[in-house]
């Protein structure tokens, strides 16, 4: 019984970690720039795509076998770097002012472009990348194995969420960012610089998004169509936890992924259910999410 | 399907054949048919992207390429060296099969309606095959299925139209039934690993009765079914570990196969329980040196290893290596048997008509009950009144790395022939193996 609670415990964690990478970024921006961006997955997508080339060109160097673990972040860094301010700049950045319709539509179009993009690029055959996966051996919590990137990746959500909790809460430019996700007209009136603060806030948010992809490419074969699979879960997300709360994107994650692993453990076939049941509670008892404090002094 | 008369077609013959480089003597072997066209279009409809194109599409797509290519060069060896179909060649348009059952549909009255193709070859997806099979009886285009599983489809109408050249999925599941009885006679506990959509529920299904019937003591301690291309499987993982079967069953493809594959490694699940892939054969070219050892993996029919040494298969090997630097993989043996079944029809209706053009009612006939060779061996269209083939299947469990081949090599290879794991003309498969599988004949 207890050895259950442990490993539904664990496995909870495992995925929550992984949900919390793919859906903060989306959080972020839907928070400072009230786009609901579908593009979200391309970002994954790309950053998988970056870390799995990363790897298999450090993979063939004679260098510090661990540093391979640097690719990573560094794939999140580059793809997120170059292809959020350009994304931003040309692109979003005309539909600000329009219906958000509008912004669904135009994120899409990114999306399928990109889907191309990667095809283009990197081709349809998949490319793995798992030599960060079983590099560090494997750890056993009671009865069962897990490889020690699962307790990485689970360090790799911890850290990231309380650096950007740091960053918005601590830092001057995070309380700008803030500010503008509690009152844009006023920020502006104020003097805030939107489109330098738009590009800052898109492109952090592409990078967690790219952070995601890069995480998860060791685990997976990487191939066109990952992108996709993300969006959706990464909305039950943010929609569980309240639209653009750092703290909703980990409680929505958390939630979805302990209840998620109960299932898996004690009910199988009711996992892909459990998901939605979630959204669909927490919509009906609290349309703005468990966590959507911002939104409500918004009003 | 058109049909033109006198001499613009032998004039259009030449100057196509010229033009594809064979010249005179080419096409002097191979007189064309009185009452032929000028050349055959086909519709060949497969994944082009998303996630089935790189294990499915794309094999099967690079398989018409070729084969459609040789044929009109009339350099496939017997029986079809006779350059293109009944010395006419052939012109594939290619379409994409992502988007779903309807933009299947859409494709499909585009395919007959505006490109004015004479025949279709396609479909992977169970929905698609579901969906344009009645269309395409409505249209009154030959469409012969290449890969789509799902059993239901001849077992739930009759049609005139479609014909589909591969098994459908029971094989798999009854086919390792029969195989895990043969080298774990002793199993008690069996799990389930599936996607959770059409193909992994019938599968799981199937191979759950079927192995309930041959082994009623057999307990089913975990069903697990993941959403498709969840790509993530750590908890599955977890529960199945917890769960201690002796045995797991997963119709897992593409990228969840491999995926999970990476996933289950260092976890060391397959240590643990045996673990079965239906189609796992696709994955063996991929991961080459990296397929853990002592997994059953199955090809869904004779094909890839399984495929017997004959000169028609070494030649498709080659020639498939030759060009994309990888051997065939069962989505390419499919779209071979489809294109060659075709072709063994018409030309089977023109020898009965002493080399005349067939009309489609004579090419129907044909391929109704047509015994046809393959480089999977020969194919029978046994059941589903003529339109459904059947094909033995083969089991193997992953050894040692073959530096050679590039890839592990299979031990313990079983193949059940197909009345061993078909059921017979007329019978349904779930009543089949509900009645224990009258009539089957097995080693």
């Amino acid at each position: 019984m207890l050895d259950t609670v442990v490993v539904i415990g664990t496995d909870g964690l495992i995925y929550a970690a992984w949900l919390f990478l793919i859906a903060l970024g989306l959080s972020l921006i839907y928070g400072v720039l009230r786009v609901l961006n579908i593009a979200h997955g391309s970002f994954y997508a790309l950053g998988a795509y970056g870390a799995a080339s990363l790897i298999g060109l450090y993979g063939r160097q004679d260098l510090w076998l661990y540093g391979i673990y640097l690719m990573l972040p560094l794939a999140a860094l580059a793809v997120g770097g170059t292809v959020g301010p350009l994304v931003e700049r040309g692109v979003l950045r005309w539909m600000y002012a329009r219906e958000p319709v509008y912004q669904l539509l135009a994120t899409y179009a990114l999306f399928l472009i990109f889907e191309d993009l990667v095809k283009l690029i990197w081709g349809v055959d998949p490319i793995y990348a798992y030599a960060p996966y079983t590099l560090l051996g494997e750890v056993s919590i009671g009865a069962i194995t897990y490889p020690a990137y699962s307790l990485l990746l689970i360090g790799t959500a911890v850290v990231v969420g309380v650096l950007v909790g740091v960053f918005i809460r601590r830092s001057r430019t995070g309380r700008v960012v803030v500010a503008m996700i509690e009152d844009p007209e006023m920020s502006t009136a104020l003097g805030v610089d939107v489109p330098r603060m738009s590009v800052l806030a898109f492109t952090l948010g592409t990078v967690l998004a790219a952070l995601g992809g890069a995480m998860t490419a060791p685990m997976i074969a990487v191939m066109p169509g990952i992108g996709a699979e993300v969006i959706v879960l990464a909305f039950a997300v943010v929609v569980i936890g309240g639209l653009g709360s750092l703290e909703g994107a980990a409680i929505g994650a958390l939630l979805i992924g302990l209840l998620r692993a109960a299932t898996v453990h004690l009910i199988p076939v009711l996992e892909l259910f459990v998901i939605y049941l979630v959204m669909a509670l927490v919509l009906i008892l609290r349309p703005r999410g468990l966590w959507g404090r911002l939104e409500i002094r918004r009003l | 399907m058109r049909i033109r008369q006198g001499g613009w077609f032998i004039i259009l013959l030449v100057i196509l054949f010229s033009s594809l480089g064979l010249g005179p003597s080419g096409f002097s072997q191979a007189p064309a048919p009185t009452g032929a066209p000028a050349q055959l279009k086909v519709g060949i409809v497969t994944f082009l992207s998303g996630a089935a194109a790189a294990p499915f599409g794309v094999p099967s797509r690079n398989a018409a390429e070729l084969l459609i290519e040789q044929l009109n060069a009339g350099s496939v060896p017997k029986p079809y060296d006779r350059p293109g179909i009944g010395g006419v060649p052939l012109r594939a348009v290619y379409v994409d099969e992502a988007g779903g059952a309807e933009r299947q549909v859409a494709e499909l009255r585009r395919l007959v309606l505006e490109e004015k193709v004479d025949f279709v070859i396609g479909y992977i997806s169970s929905a698609d095959c579901l969906a344009v099979a009645p269309v395409a009886e409505e249209l009154k285009v030959l469409t012969v299925l290449f890969d789509c599983g799902t059993n239901r489809i001849f077992e739930e109408r009759a049609y005139r139209y479609v014909f589909r050249t591969s098994a459908h999925q029971v094989i798999d599941s009854i086919g390792l039934a029969r195989y895990l009885l043969k080298v774990r006679p002793q199993v008690r506990t069996v799990a389930g690993l599936n996607q959770n959509y059409a193909w992994g529920q019938d599968s799981w299904n199937t191979f759950r009765e079927a192995l309930l019937k041959l082994k009623p003591d057999v307990k089913v301690v975990s069903e697990q079914f993941p959403k498709l291309f969840a790509g993530e499987f750590s908890t599955e993982i977890s529960a199945l570990l917890a769960a201690r079967p002796e045995f797991i069953h997963s119709s897992f493809w593409g990228g969840d196969l491999e995926g999970f594959t990476i996933q289950m490694m260092p976890r060391r699940l397959h240590r643990r329980s045996l673990i079965a892939f239906t189609p796992g054969e696709p994955m063996l070219p991929r991961l080459g040196r990296d397929v853990p050892p002592g997994i059953i993996v199955g090809a869904r029919g004779p094909h890839g290893p399984f495929a017997p040494n004959t000169p028609l298969n070494q030649w498709f090997v080659r020639a498939y290596r030759d060009r994309y630097g990888i051997r065939p993989v069962y989505a390419s043996y499919h779209m071979a048997q489809a294109l060659l079944g075709v072709k063994a029809a018409f030309e089977k209706a023109m020898a009965s008509r002493e080399g005349q053009w067939p009309t489609i009612d004579q090419v129907i006939a044909a391929f109704e009950y047509l015994e046809f060779e393959t480089p999977s061996g020969p194919i029978r269209m046994a059941i589903g009144k003529g339109h459904q083939a059947v094909e033995p299947v083969a089991y193997g469990v992953t050894g040692p790395y073959d530096p050679q081949q590039k890839e592990v090599r299979l031990t313990n290879v079983m193949t059940f022939p197909a009345e061993c794991v078909n059921p017979p003309e007329g019978v349904k498969s779930e009543d089949w193996i509900r009645q224990g599988f009258p009539g089957a004949r097995c080693p």
